[in-house]
This record gives structure tokens, sequence and C-alpha cells, in this order.
């Protein structure tokens, strides 16, 4: 017993103060692109062709956040002189097109549907179904049950059941042999419901588009409410995007 | 022993031509000659050479290394009838290529997935139905026995498998294990991708091992492309795959102390394990040290500053680190739950080839650090682990040594300085007619991968093992008359990746 109260006098409070307070990362994390739109056409080539995941748009100059993994090749190619990387992580868009970006997001709290807001604003209970995620978007969607974030105190939770969920959260590329049982537990759940698409895997196939063994793209198969990019996204975006989406 | 093999040395680039062919009859002899006398399988996998069916494996005896080839027909004498190393290796190889180990005892489909040659279905699926779990599982008849089938997709935020309890009352006689759900074709893709893709495929093979896979691949490129690493970068690496262990342990000593209802350590635990993961994030700006590792070296230079950040949080968390632990490890009613449950005794786990923790924790010592060291691992000092009972405590108890020891390690490193260059993706060409294979002591255990060239340079096969791949079977072994409600406990200890398993 008095080690229990030792440490807890020792962890102290740990609970992050955002969204109240808010929050910075360190200047390593890739999150916003800022795109240079005046950059040498040429670099804007050569950045197109070396990204892994051929996000970039060089005529258009924009990159898919979908595809995009934040490796930060395109950065490092352009010495940051067409695109680099800010700390902002707020990046969660309400449709698929808004992540095809020349550098700017609209604010997802105005897009996301009025109804849901009123419907789930107050309570949210999501079931997650990993279809082929490497663990990465699992680990960390699973860490938001940790003190530092603390998501339960939103009124937001992963349940066990389909049925007692309000949505569905998909990381992975959804592989051809757990197609049928993301679709029986997106069945399992009433409506209405809400789905979530979490991680370049679940958006567009993610590192492993082209393979014929996975679907690559959830919205094919069941309509996407919210999507939030990343390889895998932080933590802060998932939690900034079920605020402004729910809240 | 091992006359007739050819001797190779971890990320060292062979030539083709130089692994000796045996005829299929000498080859399972020589595997078996090894295996039976305490070597282990790293690899062994199926490939096409021109029209014909080719095996080859890569074993490990002590700490020497050996590589060895042979023909094969489409079917062939199976080598787990002798010996039980073999048994997942063979299910792999009459997946992915259509070929067929006769008497196999357990025959079955690892991922499910058609052949890569369109030869027909060893195990007769139709895989345009996309069920997998469409399978006669293994049952134990009688009156009083109950089957229970979980997965799936599971109750928590985790990955999908499935797991078939064959019961009588509370205790598990048997535990299948059918996995095939998170299958991606990780394999096949790879030889067919531009290069620019490989480290960010690596990097998802399993998330949690990003720096452990994606390491072990860039590794077998610079072997490949005659990429020379500077030694700052070894350093980087080294740190980066120490914070992953520290992270994934931590992390797995706080579901363990959920899993019995021991909520103040889980709290804690998982806290820190974020302190890991941002540690990772300063090194590279991405909480699994994805987008770090490329070939030819690392992205971000670690400069003073980092240095400083990572020492001053080493500092602050290893305290509360011993203080969680010790309150976890010295509960009565925890270690009441931990102690003689899910043993898998040292005999078993020699018998099945199992690595990393859930090996040491049952007495085998290997650890790829120490036998085949590779970036700055050579001249560090080994972690001992004293407790060897192979239960849920040992395999707990060796994940807290492990944490100290890699605490000690990243401390060592970090005070090394050394010249880095920042390296990104470029151009290179790859050694034609050769073959890699690499070993890295991921967080699981031994990480592999190994990649065979063409004349012309391109990669013709990619050959990818997970820790995982040798574990699992180990879980299963561990559950036989434990109570199903052991299960979480027993999973939990093992932790495996099923992405990992699944490729």
């Amino acid at each position: 017993m008095l080690k229990i109260i030792k440490n807890r006098i020792e962890q102290g409070c740990k609970t992050s103060k955002y969204p109240k307070e808010p929050i910075s990362l360190y200047k390593r994390y890739r999150g916003m692109p800022e795109i240079n739109k005046n950059c040498d056409q040429a670099l804007i080539k050569q950045c197109a062709e070396a990204c892994p995941q051929d996000a970039i748009d060089a005529k258009a100059i924009k990159i898919d956040l979908g595809r995009c993994t934040f490796c930060g090749q395109c950065e490092m190619q352009s010495d940051g002189k067409f695109v680099s990387f800010s700390q902002n992580f707020e990046m969660g868009t309400a449709s698929r097109e808004d992540l095809i970006t020349d550098g700017s997001l609209p604010e997802l709290a105005r897009h996301a549907k009025k109804h849901f807001k009123k419907l789930f604003g107050r309570s949210l209970q999501l079931r997650q179904v990993s279809a082929a995620g490497c663990n990465a978007c699992e680990a960390d969607t699973n860490v938001l049950n940790t003190p530092f974030f603390d998501l339960s105190r939103f009124g937001i939770d992963f349940v066990a059941s389909p049925r007692h969920a309000d949505g569905i959260h998909v990381t992975g590329p959804v592989s051809r042999n757990m197609r049928t049982a993301l679709l029986t537990t997106y069945a399992a759940i009433p409506a209405p419901k809400v789905v979530i698409a979490s991680g370049s895997c679940s958006i567009s196939g993610g590192p492993f588009y082209g393979s014929d063994e996975i679907t690559g793209d959830l919205n094919s198969i069941i309509p996407v409410d919210l999507y939030i990019p990343g390889c895998p996204p932080h933590p802060l975006t998932t939690l900034h995007a079920l605020l402004n989406f729910f809240k | 022993m091992g006359n007739n093999l050819l001797q190779i040395k971890n990320g060292e680039k062979v030539n083709r031509a130089d692994i000796p062919q045996l005829s299929f009859a000498d080859f399972s002899k020589a595997l078996i000659d090894i295996a039976d006398n305490d070597g282990y399988v790293v690899q062994f996998f199926a490939y096409k050479d021109g029209e014909t069916n080719k095996l080859l494996a890569v074993v490990r005896q002590g700490a020497k290394l050996y590589v060895v080839g042979s023909e094969v027909d489409q079917t062939f004498a199976s080598l787990t009838a002798s010996n039980e190393k073999f048994h997942m290796f063979e299910r792999e190889i009459a997946e992915q290529y259509g070929l067929k180990p006769e008497n196999h005892p357990w025959l079955k489909m690892a991922r499910y997935h058609a052949n890569y040659q369109g030869n027909p279905d060893v195990f007769g699926n139709n895989y345009e139905e996309d069920t997998p779990g469409n399978y006669p599982y293994f049952r134990v008849e009688g009156e009083d026995i109950h089957e229970v089938a979980v997965g799936p997709v599971h109750a928590g935020i985790i990955e999908p498998g499935h797991f078939r309890f064959q019961c009588i009352g509370e205790i598990v006689l048997h535990l299948e294990i059918q996995l095939g759900y998170q299958h991606r074709g990780v394999e096949k893709m790879l030889p067919t991708v531009p290069k620019k893709r490989l480290p960010i495929i690596c990097e998802s093979i399993a998330g949690d091992t990003a720096i452990g896979h994606n390491l072990s691949s860039c590794q077998a490129i610079e072997s490949l492309a005659e990429l020379k690493v500077d030694d700052g970068a070894h350093i980087v690496r080294s740190i980066a795959l120490e914070l992953e262990r520290i992270a994934n342990h931590v992390g797995d000593l706080g579901a363990l102390s959920g899993d019995v209802a021991f909520n103040p350590p889980a709290a804690y635990f998982g806290r820190m394990r974020g302190e890991f993961l941002n540690l990772l994030q300063v090194l590279c700006g991405n909480r699994f040290g994805k987008g770090l590792v490329r070939p030819g070296g690392v992205t971000y230079v670690m400069g003073s500053e980092q240095r400083q950040l990572i020492l001053d949080k080493l500092s602050e968390v290893r305290p509360e680190l011993e203080h969680v632990c010790d309150l976890l490890f010295s509960a009565h009613t925890v270690m009441a739950r931990f102690e003689n449950t899910g043993t898998v005794p040292k005999e078993r786990a020699q018998e099945l080839g199992l690595v990393g923790y859930a090996g040491r924790a049952s007495g085998i010592g290997y650890d790829a650090r120490v036998t085949f060291p590779t970036e700055s691992y050579g001249d560090l000092p080994a972690n001992q682990n004293n407790m060897t009972k192979g239960d849920v405590c040992s395999r707990g108890t060796v994940r807290r040594e492990e944490i100290m020891h890699s605490l000690d390690l990243i401390e060592t490193l970090v005070k090394r300085q050394a010249e880095t260059k920042r390296v990104f993706m470029k151009e290179y060409e790859l050694a034609p007619s050769s073959f890699v294979v690499t070993i890295n002591e991921g967080w699981r255990g031994e990480v592999s991968h190994c990649i065979l060239t063409d004349d012309k340079g391109q990669i013709e096969r990619y050959k990818v093992k997970d820790p995982s791949f040798h574990n699992w079977t180990g879980l299963a072994m561990s559950l036989r008359n434990e109570e199903i409600s052991d299960f979480p406990l027993c999973n939990k200890s093992f932790n495996l990746s099923y992405c990992g398993f699944d490729l």
C-alpha cells in the first residue's frame, strides 16, 4: 500500500492540458507541410519523382496527405525550398479531396456534419478495427487511453463490441483476408454510425499501395466521414480530429 | 558439422554461385544434423531459379552462420518430420510456391493466399472465397469438451487473428492459432516496387518493429550496394533500436499489470512508454522511428541538443521505472498470477526454436546483439538474465532486466562522439547474382532479411522473417493445461506480431 502511494506521488499528474492550452511538438516532428508554390519547377519535379508514395502532384503543386507517410524525403531533397514540414498536427479532414492540399486545410470543426455533433457530441463510443494495420496506428490510438491524453475525460471511449458502438475507427490497408470481418463489424453497429479512416493505409493503401492483397481505400467499401492522415497519425492528430469533428 | 555448408557472416554479400547446391537428400541430412545439434533455422525458403524450384536455408549453430541450397521437386520429404524447427517454414514454402512437404505432421496454411506460381493449391483452398478460418480446426472430442473461438476482431485496439481453444471446464487442452488476416503481400511486392519504396514498406512490416525491420533491410542493401555507413549513424541506429526495445517492453509490462487488474502500474507504464516514443521523435520526428534509417546511414544527425534531451529524459524516467517495476514485481497478488503460469520448459523451447525474450526466459541465451553483432553492438556489454523458468514471471522479468540494460546502453552510446553525415534516399545499384542475409535483435528477437539478386542486379527474391514466426507456436504451447482465464496474461507476456507474421 505504501509503495502504491509513494509511486502515486512520484508520478504526479501527467495529463495534458490540451486542448485548453496549446501543446508544441519537438521541431523534428513532421506535421502539416508548408509548400512553396514559387519553387523552381525542376526541383518540384525532382521531389515528385523521389517521393516513395508518389504523393506529390508537380503540376498542381499539391501533396496528397492521404498517400503521404511524412517520411520527409521531399523536404530533404529540396532542402526545405519546396516542402518543409511544420509542427502543426491538426490535419484531420471531412473529405478525401481536402487531403490533396497546397499547404492549407479547411477548418475541420466547421465542416463536420452538424447532426454528428448533436448525436455524439456528449458521448462517442467507437469500435476499432485493425484491417491489416502494422500496429503503429493501433498503438498510437491505444495511447489515447493513457493518463497523458486520457481520452475518456472527453466522453470518448473505445469499446469491445460493435453493438455498443456509435462508429468504427479503421486502421490498415484492408487486406483481402480482413475484408469480410471488417464489413461484418460495420454491419453490427447500429445506425446512425460514423466511419473514421485513420492512417495513410486506410485512406490510400499507404506503404502497400498497388498490392493485390489489399483494398487500399476504405471509402470504396464503406463511406468514410472523417479522415486522419499520418503514418501513423500522431495521437494529438487523432485527438484534435475527434474533438473538432464531434464536439 | 557443417562440412558441406558455406559459412557466412551476418550482413556480408555472398556470390550466389558460391552457395553450395546439394542433392536434396544431402541438403536435408545436413540441415537436420545442425538442427539436432543445438542449431537453429534462421531462414528456410523457396525461390524460382529460371525454370527450377530451389530451396535455400540459413542456419546458425553457436556463433556460426551457414548457408546451403538445393533443387527441389514439386513434392519433397518433409524435414519437420525429423525436427520441429522446420515446421512453420515448410508450411510457408508450401503456401508461397505450391511445393508440398510429404509427411509434414501438420500441413496447413500459414496466411491464406494463393501461391506465387499458379501451382495447384497444396491445401485445396479456393482463394476467390475470402474467408480465412474456413478450415476444419483441430478438435478434441468428448462429452465434457467445449470449444472457444476468439477473433479475428478482438476486444481491444489490437491486430486481428483467430484463436481456437479446446477446453475441458476451465482448462485449455489445446490452443490453435490461425493467422493470415493481416497478409498484405509484402514479400511479393518488395522485388517489384521501385527501390525508393523499400524503406517505407519495411518500416511498416511491423510498425512496433519499424527500426528492427528497416535496419535489417537497409543493412542488406548496404552490403549489396557497397554503401559505407559512418560511425555516428551506427550509434544513432543502435540507440533507436534500444529505444524501440524499451518502449515496447515498458508498454507490455503495463499491459501485464492491466491483465491482472493492478491498475496503478498499468497507468504509469503506459505513460512512460510514451516518453520513449517521444525520444524517437526527438531523434527523427516520428514516434516509431519511421523515416530514420535509410541505406547508407540515418536521415537525422544526433546533435548536442538531442543528446542532452535524451540524457535528461533518461535520468528523469529511470528512477520512476525502477520504482514502478518494484511495485509490480513485489506485489504478492501479482506474483501469484505470474509465477508458474504459461510455462514453456527449456526442452520445449529448444525443440520449437524460440527466440528473443521468449527464448531467454526459457533458458536459451541467444541474443543476436551478442552472437552476430551489427552497428555499435560489437563492444557493448551483454545482458545476463537469471530467471529462466519459462513462465509469465520469467518473460516479465527478462523484459524488466532488458529495460534497465538498454537504458545503460543508450547512456553509453549517447556519450560517444562520432562524425555523422545526414543521408537520404538516393539511387544505388545492387551487386548482380548475389545473396545476403542480415540478422538483428529486434525487441521481440531475431529479425532477419534475405535478398537474392539476379544477373542484372534486380531483386529476385526478398525474404523477411519476424521473430514472431518462431514464437507463435511457443504461445500455443504455453497454454496447454492452463486456465483459459490466463490466456490474456500468456499472450501479453509473449506479445507477438500479427502483421510481422502475416507479412
